[in-house]
C-alpha cells in the first residue's frame, strides 16, 4: 500500500475523526494533534489496514481510544482546564443571534453529557452511522448503545426547555 | 410532512428508534425553517448537528512526523552523554587513585627518612662515643709508653 493508497482509504473519513476527537478534546488544536496523531498511526500500520474490513469503524474506535487516553494524561486535564470556557467559533451560523445562542447552547449541552453520550450522540446525530457500526465503534451492545442515546437526546431537549423557560415561566 | 407524522417521529427519536432515514426527514423539516413553536428545541438541536457537520480538518495530514528526527537526535545525544559520563567517571576514578597513590607514598617517604634521621643520630651517638672512647685509648697509651 503506498502513499496515495492510503490516502485515498484514509482521507473521506478525515473530518469525522477530527470531529469526533474534538467533540471528547474539547479544543480545536488538541483534536488538530489527535487527528494528526491518529492518521500517523494509522499509515505506521497501513499494512494490517489492508485486512480490515470497515476502516473506518476501526479508525473511530481508535480515535475514541485515542482521546480517552489523551484525557488521562495530566496534560491534557491541564488543557481541558484552560479550555472550560471556550468559544465555539468555526460552526458561528449567520442568522440572527439568539438563534445562533441557542445553538451553541446545544454545544455546550453536549459537552456536560457522559462521555459516552458525548461519542454515541456524536457518531449518530451528527456522523449519521447506522446503529451497527456505532456498536462497532464504541464495542456495546445495541440495547446499550439505544439507551445511551436516548438519554443524551432527552437530557439535550429538557435541558433546552429549561433554558428557554427560565424567567418565562 | 405533517405535524403529526413529525410529533410521531420525535417520540420515536427519543427514544432511539428511528431509522437513519426517518431522522433524515426530522432533520430536513426542522432544518428548512417554519418549525411549529412547541418544537422549536428540536430546530436547534438539528441546527447545531448540521452545522457541526461542516467542520472540516484543514490541516494537511502529515505521514511522517514532525518530531520523529528531533526525537531520533535525542536519542544520540543521550547515548553521547552516559558515554560521555562514563568515560569521565573512569577518569576521574584513575585520577584519585593516582592520587591517592602519590600521598601514600609521601607519607610512605616521610616515615622512611624519619627512621633513617633517628638511625643517623643514634649512629652519631655511637660515633662520638667511639671518639671518646679512642682518646682515652690515646692517653692511656701515652701514660704508658711514659712510664716505659
Amino acid at each position: 500500500m503506498n502513499q496515495s493508497d492510503f490516502l485515498k482509504v484514509v482521507l473521506p473519513f478525515k473530518d469525522k475523526v477530527f470531529r469526533l476527537a474534538k467533540r471528547l478534546l474539547v479544543s480545536t488544536e488538541e483534536a488538530e494533534d489527535a487527528t494528526q496523531e491518529l492518521f500517523f498511526k494509522l499509515w505506521k500500520s497501513k499494512e494490517k489496514i489492508a485486512d480490515y474490513k470497515n476502516v473506518e469503524a476501526f479508525a473511530m474506535t481508535m480515535t475514541k481510544n485515542y482521546c480517552f487516553d489523551r484525557l488521562k494524561s495530566k496534560q491534557a486535564s491541564n488543557l481541558t482546564l484552560i479550555h472550560s470556557n471556550y468559544k465555539e467559533t468555526r460552526t458561528s451560523l449567520d442568522k440572527n443571534i439568539e438563534h445562533q445562542d441557542s445553538v451553541n447552547q446545544v454545544h455546550q449541552l453536549i459537552e456536560k453529557l457522559p462521555e459516552n453520550q458525548k461519542i454515541i450522540i456524536q457518531l449518530r446525530d451528527v456522523e449519521q452511522y447506522n446503529f451497527d457500526e456505532i456498536c462497532k465503534m464504541v464495542d456495546m451492545k445495541p440495547t446499550a448503545v439505544r439507551v445511551a442515546l436516548s438519554r443524551a437526546r432527552k437530557t439535550i431537549r429538557e435541558e433546552l426547555i429549561k433554558k428557554h423557560n427560565y424567567g418565562v415561566s | 410532512m405533517e405535524l403529526a407524522n413529525i410529533e410521531k417521529l420525535i417520540q420515536k427519536y427519543l427514544d432511539a428508534e428511528t431509522t437513519l432515514q426517518e431522522e433524515t426527514t426530522l432533520r430536513n423539516y426542522f432544518t428548512g425553517g417554519n418549525v411549529a413553536p412547541h418544537l422549536q428545541e428540536y430546530e436547534y438541536m438539528f441546527n447545531y448537528f448540521t452545522t457541526t457537520k461542516d467542520e472540516t480538518y484543514t490541516k494537511p495530514i502529515l505521514l511522517k512526523p514532525k518530531n520523529s528526527k528531533k526525537t531520533k537526535n535525542l536519542k544520540w545525544v543521550s547515548v553521547a552523554a552516559s558515554v560521555v559520563l562514563l568515560f569521565s567517571v573512569f577518569i576521574g576514578n584513575q585520577e584519585y587513585k593516582k592520587y591517592q597513590e602519590e600521598q601514600q607514598a609521601k607519607a610512605l617517604y616521610a616515615e622512611v627518612s624519619k627512621g633513617l634521621k633517628l638511625l643517623s643520630t643514634n649512629l652519631k651517638k655511637g660515633e662520638q662515643a667511639v671518639a671518646t672512647l679512642y682518646t682515652y685509648e690515646n692517653t692511656v697509651n701515652k701514660i704508658l709508653k711514659e712510664t716505659k
